[in-house]
Formats: structure tokens, C-alpha cells, sequence
């Protein structure tokens, strides 16, 4: 327990730092598990309170319960939700079997960038964890991204105890990325020790099946698991040695750097 | 090998640092094969891409992620991986050993608790096993172990592993930093990696995974005394609620804490937490927290919070040791921001004592600028007051970074206070307001009843460029308003006050600017906007004007200078007024700064505003 206590207290301070520099300050929010634990984070950072707007970039291929539980959250915890979606290219026709990276890159990449142009942000706080995939690995807590929300990998600036970049030329802005020391373990731990309200795609429900990570229904497959609690998801990850991200599409080859380069989250 | 998948109790950063191609993300990919921590398939996926591009298969493979790296065979920037052993979470910080990357190298060592420091058998010491020791040694990182690899290619030769040793060992003790361990491997084939190696009886250490076992979590600050860096204050609902992750010590309900720098005093009464029960009634290192004070007195992000007596330094100036990583050089009389835990203030260099030679620690001396990758030892100079320690005592609020238009640019460890000219007056304010007797009345009861707070607005310049008359216009101005304003004339304190001195002593300003500071000082306390001008100090006024700061500190001081023709106004000078004044004109600029800083009422925004008090 004194290990989540120690990612909490550094999350927090993140949060902080970032609500104190950014003026136009938004937080991503996808419904899964990780997104979910960050807002409670919030909650914790700001004594109960989401003081900025909460981002869902909607791809309209979302599991329907994800929805639903996104509109009952919003609503008891007060939360200034904010859904933007890429009309254009799905009125063209937009869907997975084009390519999956062709796919992610107009729903969801420009999708977001859409959303962070019209309303301005300079600052956006994500969910995004070191250990999900390589190229987040190399990531900063404040990562600059240029004006056309681009993630120059090879240059990024340099980040000092706990001083991080909090300044950056007009145009472009920062993404924010409070829970990159956290691995999927302690996300699932921190939602035991906190009781969070989770996603119950998360869980088995009989079939002997579950979602182990979220994404959009085409493109996300259930994993082989009888993990019906929590505690089961627990002890299930600490056995593992299968990847977390396996059951997701977009990572296959080089997808992901590719997706990220461009400014996927 | 699930026995390793035992609960974790605790986390430890760790980073692997050393010269390139001394074999870091090779260590590191034996590392988690040996221990059974990679997934299902990574080794073998890894092998079949090595073998489609007719490439020798290299542990490093499995970390360097960006395609350009697998290419180059080098590692760009830092990686963080995971893996846990016998009930350790550790994250594990690959840092690039190529010069070009050094600045990616620091960022990853300064997260860092501990570190391993990698030198190639075969090659020796090089450049950046030294750089990057002496670094380690700056950013705070004092455990570590120098893992000597490529025994393989020297036949696991004792005699080239104890000359490393101690051209190493010689090489660190020039600066006091000594390694736990020097442990002979060969990361590719995996001796004394995971596993003892059969090659090399005459090492009776330990491998490098007991040697993480044995690094200890550092645990110490929360017996040092308290400092508590404000990061914001809040006031969301019916609580102010002062946060800060507190950076030594610790606290509970009742202790009475003193912020530095403006010495402003109250007894904590609640530790405030979310979806806590019950609730908290204390804190420690490391923690992120929230406190309501028993008194409604004004502090601000970037004071310290301290316990009286264990105070921190306060001054203008520091000498420090600092790393340049910015892409143009540091410069001698440049302005950069400076932030030190989470205080940002306006500094400049006021000079570069030497360059220090990492290769060879050789000095040099007289250079005016640092360059990017160069370590120096100078003094800084802020534009205003702020609170810090010596690093030796504190890390946190010991240590700074400098940024440059957008960028952090280098970092430091503060090693020396240097005393300025403001330093007896600033100890005479410090005593003065900890012994300050307090009425009923509290400053919040004075600002509901005014409807503004206290402030000085304080006039320099030269000879008749007409201070006294915009004195008195704002004076009337304000009072018209149904303010509470009274002009502070030197003139009428000389007959009085000053009566005691002599011819002689009157023409000092040092003890005429310390009299009139003091009974400003007192004005304020009531509650007043006092309106001030230099003239008793004539030509002096740069020097009373400083005086004056120190000791109404930290009350807000609304500097205004005038001039007939355009000049140098003294530092931190708010409105500059040059030439013919427009007096109506310039009386409106003077009320809006009082309204930017929070002395006459404006509109609340969207975050918590809160006003200035003493």
C-alpha cells in the first residue's frame, strides 16, 4: 500500500503543477481504467473538486455500456464533460476496415487535435502509462507538442527533479502525463484501495472472457479470463506474462510510433 | 518465474548511466530475460525481426523502441521499464550514454534514488563515465554501483577489472562520491547478471540483481526539520486550503509554522484529505498535502514553510554548482527565470567563478558564458528575496533550475549563501515580526471594512520631476474614491522622529530609510495605502528605496519612477513615467496596478484569487 501512496503523492503533485501554470487546462477521459484512476486523482489533488473540463473524444465505435457509464459519472461527480468527435470524417465514411491506422489517425488523433484547437487548450492531462508500449517509455510528465500537435521524440526537452516544463511558445501546447510511473498492477490495486466505480467490461462475467484493455469495439478483443473481482484481476496480472496490450490492433508492427509521432495519445 | 510476482511494498528508481556502447540497454534486456519479467513473446518477436534484417540479435533490441535507435544501435533517450523482484517495484531509468544526449541522460538520472554505472572492460574509463559519475554526484544521486561489463572480451581478467577499479575509485574520491560496489559482468552473456558467473571465482561479490536488492530506500528526510514549499492555495468550497508536498520533516494539527520569506506565522488547524476516514491529522516527506491555517493570513506559492527554529536562508544572491544543458550558452549579466522547489523569480548570473572539466576536474577560470554540456561554479542574483537552503542540508529546496525563454536549460545544487547589502535590515524585519504583538483585530477584519488592503505606493526620482505633486493628486484620488490613504512626507518625520540625530547622521541614508520603513511598516499595519515619495534621500533614492522593500516586506510595494528624460529606474520598478506627465493619466495607471495586484477590489476569475494582506 505504501507503494500507491508514494505514485498518489507524486500524481498529485503533477496535477498541481499543472492546474497552477495551464490557464486553459483540460483533462482526457476515455472511460477506461486508467483515465478513470487519473480523475479520481483529481478528485484527490482538488479535495473533491474537477476544477477543468473532462475530454472525451468520441469515435462513435465505442462499446455502448462505456457511454452510459461516462453520462452517470459526469453527472454524480459534477463533472464538466466536454465531447468532441471528428463529424467530417465519419459523414465520409471513416471506419477500421480502411486501415487501422488511417482509422485511429482521423478518429481519434484528429479527432482530439480538432477538439484542443477549437477550445483553445494549452495544457492536456492524459492517462497514458510508461509501461503500456515502448515509445510511452520514453516519454516526459510535461511533453511538448508543437502547433500541429506533433511529438518531436527526438528532442525533448530536458525534466529535473521536480521541475517540470510549464512554458512553451503560443500555438502549441503541453500534454501532461501524471500516471507514467504507474503499471497496470498498481492501476487495479489504487481502484481496490479506493473503492473507484469501474467499467464491468473489465470483468468476467460468466463467459470466461474480459476486456483487458478499452478501446473501440472493432478493434479491442476480449482476453481468456476468469477474473470475476478485483482481487482476481490482481492475481491474474501478477501470473501474466502476456501483454497488456495485446488484444489492441493499433500496436501491432509500428503502428504505435507511427500513431504517436502524430500526436495520438 | 511467478515467485518473483510477490507483492510489492515499495517502489525504487533506478538508472543505468555510463559512456556509449558500454552495453547499458544490453544489461538491462539480460537483466529482465534472466529474471523471467519480459512477456510472452517480446525475446522471440525480437529475435525473428533481428534475423528478417540479417542482424545479430542484442538484448538492447528489446528497450530502444524508437526505430531510429535499433538502427543507430544506440539508445536516445531515456526509458522507464518495470520489474519486480522480491517485493520490489522497481522502475528502472535506461539513460542514453552518447554525448549528444546528455540532457535526456540527466532527466532520467534526476528521478533517480539509485543508479548503476556501467564501464566497458575492453575501452576503460572514458569521458562519459566520468561525466556522468561527477553528475550523479550533483543531481543527489549518492547510492551506486559501477557494474565493470564485457569481462568476456578481456578473458575475465582479475588485473583489468582491478585497474578499472581504481583508476575509478581515485577518480570519484576527488569529489567524495564512493560506490557501494564494483561488479565484474559480462551483460551479454549473463555473468554475475541475474545469476553467478562460473568464470570469474576470484569475485566473491555480489551479482547486480543483489545489488539492487541492496540499495535502501532513502527514508531519512522525515527526521529532518519541516520545509514545506506552498505549491498553490485553494479555496473551492468554504476551505483555503495551503497544498505543498512537504520536502522534509513532517507535520501535525497545532504546529505552529513561520512561511519564509514573509515571516508570516500561524498554527496549522486541519490536514485536509479526499475519501480519507478518518481524517488525517498529520503529514511526512514526501507527501502531498493540504493544510487550513488557524489564522486567515496571506501566503503564496513558492514560501517555505518552517518551524521557527529551523528556519531556511533568505537572500538575494547564492553560489552554486550548476550543469548547462541549454541550447544557447549560459551568459554573465543574462536575465533567466530561476525556480527553485516551487519559487520563480527573475535572476541573473552575477558571475561564472570557473568551468569545471569533468575529464579531469581541471578549472578555468575567467570565462564569461557556459557552454551546453559544461558544469560551472557561480553566483546568482534574484530580483527579489527568496527562501532555500544549502543543498549539503536539504536536497529539495537546496537544488534549482534555470529556464531559458522556454526551456529548463540547466540545473544545480545550491552550496553557499551570500550575504547582500539588505541582509541586517531584512533580520531587523524577521525579529521585529515574530515578536510583532497582534490585537483583536485581524488584518482581514481591517480589508472587509475598507474594502482594499494594505499597500505603499512608493515614488522615486530625480530632482523636480514632480513626485510630490502626484503624491498628493493620488493621495486626494484615492481618499475621493473612499479609500483609507495618507501621504508619508520624510519631511515631517525628520522634525519629529529624527529629532535625536545629528546634522551628520541625517545625512545618512542607511538610518533615515530604516526610520521611515519602520513607520511605513506601522502605517500599513492599520490597514492605510501610504503614499510615499523619495525626496528626503535626495539623489539616494535607489539605495532608501531598497531599504524601505526589506523592511515592508512582504507587503505589496507599488514602485513609480519618474524622470524628464529616459533612464535606468531603479530594479522591480513597476510604472515608469518619463518626460512631461500627464498627471490625471498617470494617477489612472498607479490605481490599475493597485487593482493588478490585488490591493483595490477586481472581479474574481475563473481560479481562486487571493489578496494581498501583511
Amino acid at each position: 500500500m505504501k507503494h500507491l501512496r508514494q505514485l498518489e503523492d507524486q500524481s498529485v503533485y503533477i496535477l498541481r503543477e499543472a492546474y497552477k501554470h495551464f490557464n486553459n487546462l483540460a483533462m482526457l477521459w476515455s472511460m477506461g481504467k486508467d483515465s478513470t484512476v487519473l480523475l479520481w486523482l483529481a478528485r484527490k489533488a482538488f479535495f473533491g473538486h474537477v476544477p477543468f473540463p473532462l475530454l472525451h473524444v468520441d469515435t462513435s465505435y465505442k462499446i455502448p455500456a462505456m457511454i452510459e457509464y461516462r453520462d452517470r459519472l459526469a453527472r454524480e461527480w459534477g463533472l464538466d464533460l466536454v465531447v468532441g468527435q471528428n463529424k467530417e470524417a465519419l459523414a465520409a465514411g471513416m471506419n477500421h476496415t480502411l486501415g487501422r491506422v488511417v482509422c485511429c489517425t482521423a478518429l481519434k488523433t484528429n479527432g482530439l487535435k480538432q477538439l484542443l484547437e477549437n477550445k483553445g487548450y494549452t495544457g492536456v492531462i492524459l492517462g497514458v502509462r510508461a509501461d503500456e508500449e515502448g515509445t510511452r517509455a520514453k516519454e516526459r510528465y510535461f511533453s511538448p507538442r508543437d502547433k500541429h500537435g506533433d511529438w518531436d521524440f527526438r528532442d525533448q526537452p530536458p525534466e529535473l527533479w521536480d521541475q517540470y516544463k510549464t512554458t512553451f511558445p503560443p500555438g502549441t501546447h503541453i500534454r501532461i502525463h501524471p500516471l507514467l510511473d504507474w503499471t497496470e498492477i498498481n492501476i487495479w490495486e489504487y481502484i481496490k484501495l479506493e473503492s473507484i466505480p469501474f467499467i464491468d467490461l473489465y470483468l468476467d462475467k460468466g463467459d470466461g472472457t474480459r476486456y483487458r484493455s478499452l478501446g473501440c469495439a472493432p478493434c479491442t478483443t476480449p482476453i481468456k479470463s476468469t477474473a470475476k473481482t478485483v482481487d482476481d484481476i490482481i492475481e491474474e496480472l501478477r501470473h501474466t506474462t502476456v501483454a497488456e496490450r495485446s488484444g489492441r490492433a493499433q500496436d501491432e508492427g509500428r503502428g504505435m510510433e507511427l500513431l504517436r509521432k502524430d500526436g495520438y495519445m | 518465474m511467478t515467485t518473483t510476482n510477490t507483492k510489492p511494498s515499495e517502489n525504487l528508481n533506478i538508472v543505468i548511466v555510463g559512456h556509449v556502447d558500454h552495453g547499458k540497454s544490453t544489461l538491462l534486456g539480460r537483466l529482465y530475460a534472466d529474471t523471467g519479467s519480459l512477456p510472452d513473446g517480446k525475446l522471440e518477436k525480437v529475435q525473428a525481426i533481428c534475423k528478417q534484417q540479417g542482424k545479430e540479435f542484442e538484448y538492447a533490441f528489446l528497450f530502444d523502441a524508437f526505430l531510429e535507435e535499433q538502427e543507430q544501435g544506440i539508445t536516445i533517450d531515456t526509458a522507464r521499464t518495470f520489474f519486480m523482484w522480491k517485493g520490489r517495484q522497481y522502475i528502472i531509468i535506461d539513460a542514453p550514454g552518447h554525448k549528444e544526449f546528455l540532457k535526456n541522460m540527466i532527466s532520467g538520472a534526476a528521478r533517480a534514488e539509485a543508479a548503476l554505472l556501467l564501464i566497458d572492460a575492453l575501452e576503460g574509463v572514458k569521458e562519459q563515465s566520468k561525466k556522468h559519475g561527477y553528475l550523479l554526484s550533483l543531481l543527489g544521486v549518492r547510492q551506486f554501483a559501477v557494474v565493470v561489463n564485457k569481462m568476456d572480451l578481456v578473458g575475465y581478467r582479475q588485473d583489468v577489472f582491478d585497474g578499472i577499479e581504481k583508476e575509478y575509485r581515485e577518480f570519484l574520491g576527488q569529489f567524495k562520491a564512493v560506490p557501494s560496489q564494483f561488479i565484474p559482468v559480462s551483460a551479454k552473456l549473463g555473468d554475475n547478471i541475474a545469476n553467478r558467473s562460473g568464470q570469474m571465482s576470484w569475485y566473491g561479490g555480489p551479482t547486480v540483481l543483489d545489488t539492487l536488492s541492496a540499495f535502501q530506500k532513502e527514508a531519512v528526510r522525515s527526521e529532518q526539520p519541516l520545509r514545506l514549499p506552498v505549491q498553490d492555495v485553494y479555496k473551492f468550497d468554504a476551505r483555503r486550503i495551503i497544498t505543498g508536498r512537504i520536502a522534509a520533516g513532517r507535520l501535525k494539527v497545532g504546529d505552529h509554522l513561520v512561511f519564509s520569506p514573509s515571516n508570516k506565522r500561524a498554527n496549522i488547524r486541519t490536514v485536509e484529505a479526499f475519501n480519507i476516514e478518518p481524517q488525517p491529522t498529520e503529514g511526512q516527506a514526501g507527501q502531498s498535502i493540504g493544510i487550513t491555517l488557524d489564522e486567515q493570513i496571506f501566503v503564496e506559492r513558492g514560501e517555505i514553510a518552517s518551524r521557527q527554529e529551523h528556519l531556511p536562508s533568505v537572500s538575494t544572491a547564492f553560489r552554486a554548482n550548476l550543469f548547462w544543458l541549454g541550447k544557447r550558452p549560459l551568459e554573465k549579466g543574462r536575465k533567466y527565470l530561476l525556480r527553485v522547489a516551487t519559487k520563480e523569480v527573475d535572476c541573473e548570473v552575477a558571475s561564472i567563478h570557473r568551468i569545471i572539466d569533468t575529464m579531469d576536474l581541471a578549472q578555468q577560470q575567467g570565462s564569461h558564458s557556459v557552454g551546453k554540456n559544461q558544469v560551472a561554479e557561480l553566483t546568482l542574483r534574484t530580483k527579489t528575496p527568496i527562501a532555500f537552503d544549502l543543498s549539503a542540508s536539504f536536497e529539495a529546496t537546496g537544488r534549482f533550475v534555470l529556464v531559458d525563454e522556454y526551456d529548463i536549460a540547466g540545473g544545480g545544487i545550491i552550496t553557499e549563501l551570500v550575504h547582500d547589502d539588505q541582509e541586517f535590515l531584512r533580520e531587523e524585519a524577521r525579529r521585529r515580526d515574530f515578536a510583532w504583538v497582534k490585537g483583536e483585530v485581524t488584518v482581514e477584519d481591517r480589508a472587509q471594512q475598507y474594502g482594499h488592503r494594505a499597500a505603499i505606493v512608493l515614488i522615486t526620482g530625480g530632482r523636480h520631476t514632480g513626485k510630490s505633486f502626484l503624491a498628493r493628486k493620488l493621495e486626494g484620488r484615492l481618499v475621493a474614491d473612499g479609500r483609507h490613504a495618507y501621504l508619508l512626507d520624510g519631511e515631517n518625520l525628520r522634525r519629529g522622529l529624527d529629532a535625536d540625530l545629528s546634522d551628520e547622521e541625517r545625512g545618512q541614508t542607511t538610518e533615515m530609510a530604516r526610520r521611515y520603513g519602520e513607520v511605513a511598516r506601522l502605517l500599513m499595519d492599520t490597514g492605510l495605502i501610504v503614499v510615499s515619495t523619495t525626496n528626503p534621500f535626495g539623489l539616494a533614492y535607489r539605495e532608501a528605496s531598497e531599504a524601505i522593500r526589506t523592511l515592508v516586506h512582504p507587503a505589496p510595494v507599488i514602485a513609480v519612477h519618474m524622470s524628464k528624460t529616459v533612464e535606468e529606474p531603479p530594479p522591480n520598478t513597476d510604472v515608469v513615467l518619463t518626460g512631461p506627465t500627464d498627471f490625471d493619466a498617470a494617477t489612472a495607471r498607479i490605481l490599475e496596478e493597485l487593482k493588478r495586484r490585488g490591493v483595490l477590489a477586481q472581479a474574481i476569475g475563473a481560479k481562486p484569487v487571493f489578496q494581498y494582506s501583511i
